[in-house]
């Protein structure tokens, strides 16, 4: 096995005994209506100076929890209840509210998770982090702003002199998150608190950005503490891993022993679920003959993965159920004064998708994808081109023609807490585009929301529920039975499984798959993760700026990418090319 | 910040007119004799009439009558009172005591209003915030007028602490109480305003972030959160001036204050509809320029909508 | 393995940390709707009971003041004048020698009339223009915008002062007219910004792509998700139309003294404070009570309306 992650822990920290961050046995609650309620439950980690640590978990599992108790920053109604946070042998639970403020920033630093909401937006960027470095008395006075110049080109924003008078709203993303990075860093703590520093920016943003915190903290001999849902960056970054599930510790050790030899069930299933270049396709259980109904239950892809790529291969080409020729979509946007610039949001995109196959459309944030699929779905008009469904034309339809196109197409959307209204409940939801299009007798509809409800695994007790009663999950397979309600041959699928914990993912992707054996569906699957692609796709479109870069089977992309920017995507996936234990 | 300066003073145009034409549109076009309608049960005497429709051009059609009141308006020609002084010369009299009053009421309701507001959001669901949240309620609850009586029953009469009705030059010091009353209702929306704004920026990330980065608590707290709480307050100021002159009007008239207010409140008491319309027609004025300045200051405030395209 | 620092594989107990099913739902949990939760987290407040059976003890009153008096309000002798409270008189007398308590019992109707009437049609009204304007957008919404930034530009009791004081008559309907021409701008606005907010979400969107109708997800989507702000705001609106009718009062352009109203009645006190508060007291008290309750509902309904509050439920 490879030794290169266990490089990075600088010379000499072999004969230190003292840990520089222990945590014992913590224990953290929230103090709601209900009640004391426990977030935490009794936490052990260990973390050596000049080591990194990972801990993983899903939405709810307490990671973010146990990173905030350390320098006390718990919203509200969260209490530290048990257990010892020593740093340097100190603990950190009993300093009092003055202590405990020298000790962050200064010895501990903090990356948050969010860019957007972590700057103030009324004050610049030099400002804040200028603050940060008087503070923690790194400079005063003049030096200090050169100070600041130097932590935001350190960051890696190179004309820091120019930009030290914007504001956080004129920054992109990935150059608040240097900001902030270079906050965190600003006056070399010993220990950096990473909160998911990069999971709200693109796959190639997001590498550089791991690579430069890196570069920096091995440059400073800084131990980081990484947050994150995300098993591949876990194992790419981080040569100790503590893995939480329910407030606990459910597994920790050396990275490598860990996902190459996971011995909780629960850390099973989480590497098992883990999509990685080396996955395949998903096939279908019921076809592969595992016929097992506990597959929804545990969301694990390994037993289903079969390639189906040859099989397609050898079959003979059929015309295009969806064929999209040139088209193009273009934006006036109001600029400073009266003038309007053009964006070309889709500039000239071409495919065909083939009759109970699953195309997907690949790109990063504002490559136009999700216009695509708006196009395609008749939700916005295409400026030039034409798009072609079952031999039809169908941009420009109108009444009639346009809700039979609709009953024929469905989408499923990214965010399942938007797509789904609030104040409907479950059975309503899906029983709206049967009564939309006047279809069946209140009888009939209800058996109809009953067969679907089973087809997406929910009990029919779940429909007289809200969508906030509901999870993530669950609500995006709401959103799916919703979809098939009128038996459409296509499904529009944008960003459908983005927004869900991994487990869930398989477990919806599993889903999907089966449905699409079961009632040969075609799938048009809208993602910027690559490494989902894999599971799903038999052909991928790869987007940028508009445009389609390369277009190839799945196989055909992961294997022997054309296109730098192909390469590039596929090598910024976190821990692409790591073999997890299965 | 240029480009967003000029676009409210390009919104503002159509408003001003809209507005303007508004009061005049209600006075003069409204079913009824324009001139008896202007003077309710008092009738006057025909040759007044006759000098009246010369004076509105109730001869020629409506939309020039209004584009005459309009451009009268610009030179500075706002009418005239009951009396036959020119509403222009009334005002510039009045109008130094009234701004005296306003600047004071504001500076109370601005002052005591964030401070109250901030401990109070500091402090959510303490004993102080209670009480911030009860103190304020009554105060929205009972009229400016019944809380001038009062005021003035217990300050002025009982105890003399204060004149119960202001000389004619008004200094400062005798406009300390009648400011309290007219600051009162306004105070207390400021408290509920900054204390909800409080509250909302404590949780917010950048707050956490701040605290991160190893700042005190009062830094935090006065840098981070008042600061970015000052916004909404800010933009209530604005659309608060219009209760501020209605009111003056009440307390000027509770006081016998010879203001803006005073008079308005004195031609309403004595019916004069005409002195009535001609003040309050000002009064709009001032309150859509003043939207605009409170709109630039807010973009001051903000740097999202100062760059805003 | 080298011989560094570190944690050992230390791997929890089962017992300790069973594994759940992914993601499996709940069946024994209640399903509830956000305006059943909100009824929920309302009736737990004893505020919202306190402010209700005001409410509803006002409304009573108003229907029936001669369920709570059978002195006659207008039989007033000159000798009881600013008469101290006796027998039969709780509150004693005005300065025309009038029941004080009969007529605070009395002017309930003239108030609550002005107020229920103006908060209907400024919510009524509102919602339609804000929600049309803010669904259909384009010219439509222009034109609605534009004319109610003029409305807006003018102060509610300003722009009623100057109504007022050319309309020949005045009734509690007159001035509830009076009041909505000058207040509906911000109903509309809000209900516009709520609108519009509603319309950009995923779920119209998906309503659209599903097949539904334009018209039906304004209906059946839009405005249900954008009403809860509206009904905020006419609640409070309802006290500071009582307010402000009341000052129109005090000012003698609005209801007119044959009509029996908190206002009149506050306004015409002025002139006998001095000797006799009480005079003042009363109705002022009625009027503060009544507006602190519908105020006091407001604040409710905005915590069990307001997603962010429930979420940190």
């Amino acid at each position: 096995m490879s030794q290169t992650l266990l490089d990075t822990t600088p010379e000499g920290t072999e004969n230190e005994e003292q840990p520089l961050l222990q945590i014992r046995n913590l224990e953290v609650s929230f103090q709601t209506q209900r009640g004391l309620v426990p977030a935490v439950r009794g936490v052990d980690l260990t973390l050596y100076a000049g080591q990194t640590l990972a801990i993983v978990g899903e939405s709810g599992s307490g990671k973010t929890t146990t990173a905030q108790s350390i320098i006390d920053l718990l919203p509200g109604p969260g209490k530290v209840t048990g257990g010892q946070i020593l740093f340097e042998g100190r603990d950190l639970t009993t300093l009092n509210a003055k202590e405990i403020q020298a000790v962050r920033g200064n010895l501990i630093g903090y990356v948050p998770q969010d860019p957007m909401s972590n700057l103030n937006p009324v004050w610049n960027i030099g400002f804040q982090v200028e603050e940060a470095i008087k503070a923690n008395n790194v400079a005063q006075g003049k030096e200090a702003r050169a100070r600041t110049i130097q932590v935001l080109k350190e960051a890696g924003l190179s004309d820091a002199q120019d930009r030290l008078k914007q504001y956080p709203h004129q920054f992109s993303g990935g150059m608040r998150q240097r900001v902030l990075i270079g906050i965190g860093l600003s006056a070399r703590p010993k220990l950096l608190i990473a909160d998911e520093p990069t999971s709200a920016l693109d796959v190639t943003v997001q590498r550089q950005i791991l690579d430069h915190l890196g570069t920096l903290t091995r440059d400073y001999g800084t131990s980081v503490l990484f947050i994150t849902h995300d098993l591949g960056l876990a194992a790419e970054r981080a040569e100790q891993l503590v893995v939480m599930y329910k407030g606990r510790v459910v597994e920790s050790g050396p990275s490598q022993e860990i996902l190459a030899n996971p011995q909780h069930p629960y850390t099973q299933r989480l590497v098992s679920a883990a999509p990685s270049l080396a996955s395949r396709r998903i096939q279908s259980a019921k076809h592969a003959g595992a016929g097992d109904p506990e597959i929804f239950g545990e969301g694990s892809l390994d037993d289903t993965l079969i390639a189906r790529a040859a099989e397609r291969e050898n079959a003979a080409p059929v015309k295009d159920l969806i064929s999209v020729r040139d088209i193009s979509k273009v934006y006036r946007i109001r600029t400073k004064g009266l003038h309007t610039n053009e964006l070309r949001a889709v500039d000239g995109v071409s495919f065909g998708i083939q009759k109970g196959t699953t195309t997907a459309l690949v790109g990063e944030s504002g490559s136009g994808k999700s216009t695509v699929a708006k196009l395609i779905l008749q939700l916005e008009s295409i400026t030039t081109g034409a798009i072609e469904f079952d031999g039809q034309d169908v941009a420009g339809l109108k009444g009639k023609e346009l809700l039979k196109f609709r009953r024929r197409v469905q989408p499923v959307f990214q965010d399942p807490y938007g797509s789904l209204d609030p104040q409907y409940n479950v059975g309503n939801t899906i029983a709206e585009p049967l009564l939309a299009h006047g279809v069946g007798t209140p009888k009939e509809r209800q058996e109809r929301v009953k067969e679907l409800l089973e087809q997406v695994s929910l009990p029919w007790a779940s429909r007289f529920r809200y969508p906030s009663e509901l999870s993530g999950g669950q609500r995006q397979r709401i959103a799916i039975a919703r979809a098939l309600a009128l038996k459409p041959d296509v499904l529009v699928l944008d960003e459908a499984v983005s927004a869900l914990d991994v487990l869930v993912q398989g477990q919806v992707l599993n889903l999907l798959t089966e449905l699409q054996t079961e009632l040969g569906l075609t799938y048009l699957f809208i993602t910027h993760d690559l490494a989902v692609v894999r599971l799903v796709a038999d052909n991928v479109c790869v987007m940028q700026k508009g445009r389609i870069v390369e277009a190839a089977s799945t196989d055909e992309v992961f294997e022997n990418p054309k296109q730098s920017y192909t390469q590039e995507l596929l090598a910024a996936i976190p821990g692409g090319n790591f073999q997890f234990g299965r | 910040m240029l480009w967003y300066t000029g676009r409210r003073l390009l919104q503002m145009i159509p408003v001003f007119f809209g507005a303007t034409f508004l009061i005049y549109f209600m006075v003069f076009s409204l079913p009824g004799d324009p001139i008896a309608a202007l003077f309710g049960d008092r009738q006057p005497s025909p040759a007044v009439i006759e000098q009246l429709r010369a004076q509105y051009n109730l001869d020629k059609p409506f939309i020039v009558q209004y584009l005459i009141y309009i451009g009268n308006f610009f030179q500075g020609d706002l009418g005239t009172t009951y009396s036959g002084r020119a509403v222009s010369d009334v005002m510039a009299a009045a109008f130094p005591i009234t701004f005296r009053l306003a600047m004071l009421a504001l500076a109370f309701e601005a002052f005591f209003g964030i401070i109250v507001g901030l401990v109070a959001g500091l402090r959510k669901g303490k004993l102080f915030d209670a009480s911030a949240l009860v103190v304020s309620l009554l105060l929205i609850s009972v009229p400016t007028f019944v809380v001038g009586f009062v005021l003035r029953l217990v300050f002025g009469v009982q105890l003399g602490w204060f004149r119960t009705t202001v000389s004619g030059a008004a200094p400062w010091g005798e406009l300390v109480l009648p400011a309290i009353v007219l600051a009162s209702v306004s105070f207390a929306y400021i408290v509920r305003l900054t204390r909800a704004s409080v509250a909302d920026n404590l949780n917010a990330d950048f707050v956490r972030t701040a605290t991160a980065k190893g700042l005190s608590r009062r830094r935090v707290v006065t840098v981070h959160v008042l600061r970015n709480s000052l916004v909404p307050v800010v933009t209530f100021l604005g659309v608060d001036l219009g209760s501020l002159m209605v009111g003056a009007i009440v307390t000027e008239g509770i006081f016998n204050i010879n203001g803006v207010g005073g008079t308005v409140f004195k031609a309403i008491k004595l019916g004069e509809s005409s002195t009535v319309v001609s003040f309050i027609a000002v009064m709009v004025v001032i309150f859509v320029v003043a939207n605009l300045l409170v709109d630039l200051l807010y973009a001051a405030l903000d740097p999202r909508i100062r760059y805003a395209k | 393995m080298p011989n560094k620092p570190g944690q050992a594989h230390f791997v929890a107990e089962l017992e300790d940390t069973p594994v759940a099913a992914v993601d499996r739902l709940d069946e024994n949990e209640k399903a509830r709707s956000t305006w059943a939760d909100a009824w929920d987290s309302m009736r737990r407040r004893p505020t919202f009971w306190v402010s209700a059976v005001l409410i509803l003890l006002i409304v009573v009153v108003a229907l029936f003041p001669t369920l709570f008096t059978q002195v006659d309000p207008r039989q007033c002798t000159l000798g009881n004048s600013n008469g101290d409270p006796t027998a039969g008189h709780p509150f004693g007398f005005n300065r025309q020698g009038c029941d004080v308590y009969s007529r605070t019992i009395w002017g309930t109707q003239a108030s609550l009339t002005v107020g229920l009437l103006a908060a209907s049609i400024v919510t009524l009204f509102g919602i339609i223009v804000g929600a049309l304007a803010g669904y259909y957008g384009g010219w439509l919404d222009a034109v609605v915008s534009r004319i109610g930034d003029i409305f807006f530009a003018i102060p509610t009791v300003l722009g009623a002062i100057v109504l007022m004081s050319v309309l020949p008559t005045a009734t509690p309907i007159t001035v509830a007219f009076v009041l909505s021409v000058f207040a509906w701008p911000q109903i509309a606005r809000i209900m516009r910004g709520a609108v519009l907010s509603a319309s950009n979400s995923d779920y119209v969107m998906a309503s659209t792509a599903l097949g539904v109708s334009k018209f039906r997800i304004l209906l059946r989507h839009v405005v249900p998700n954008a009403i809860a702000p509206v009904i905020v705001i006419a609640t409070v609106s309802l006290g500071t139309f009582i307010v402000a009718e009341a000052t129109l009062s005090f000012l003698g352009i609005g209801l007119p003294p044959s009509v029996m109203s908190w206002g009149n009645d506050i306004g015409t006190a002025q002139t006998s404070i001095v000797t006799s508060p009480q005079v003042l007291l009363y109705p002022a008290a009625a009027l503060s009570i009544t507006v602190l309750a519908f105020l006091m509902l407001g604040d409710i309904l905005r915590d069990a309306l307001d997603p962010t509050a429930r979420a940190t439920r």
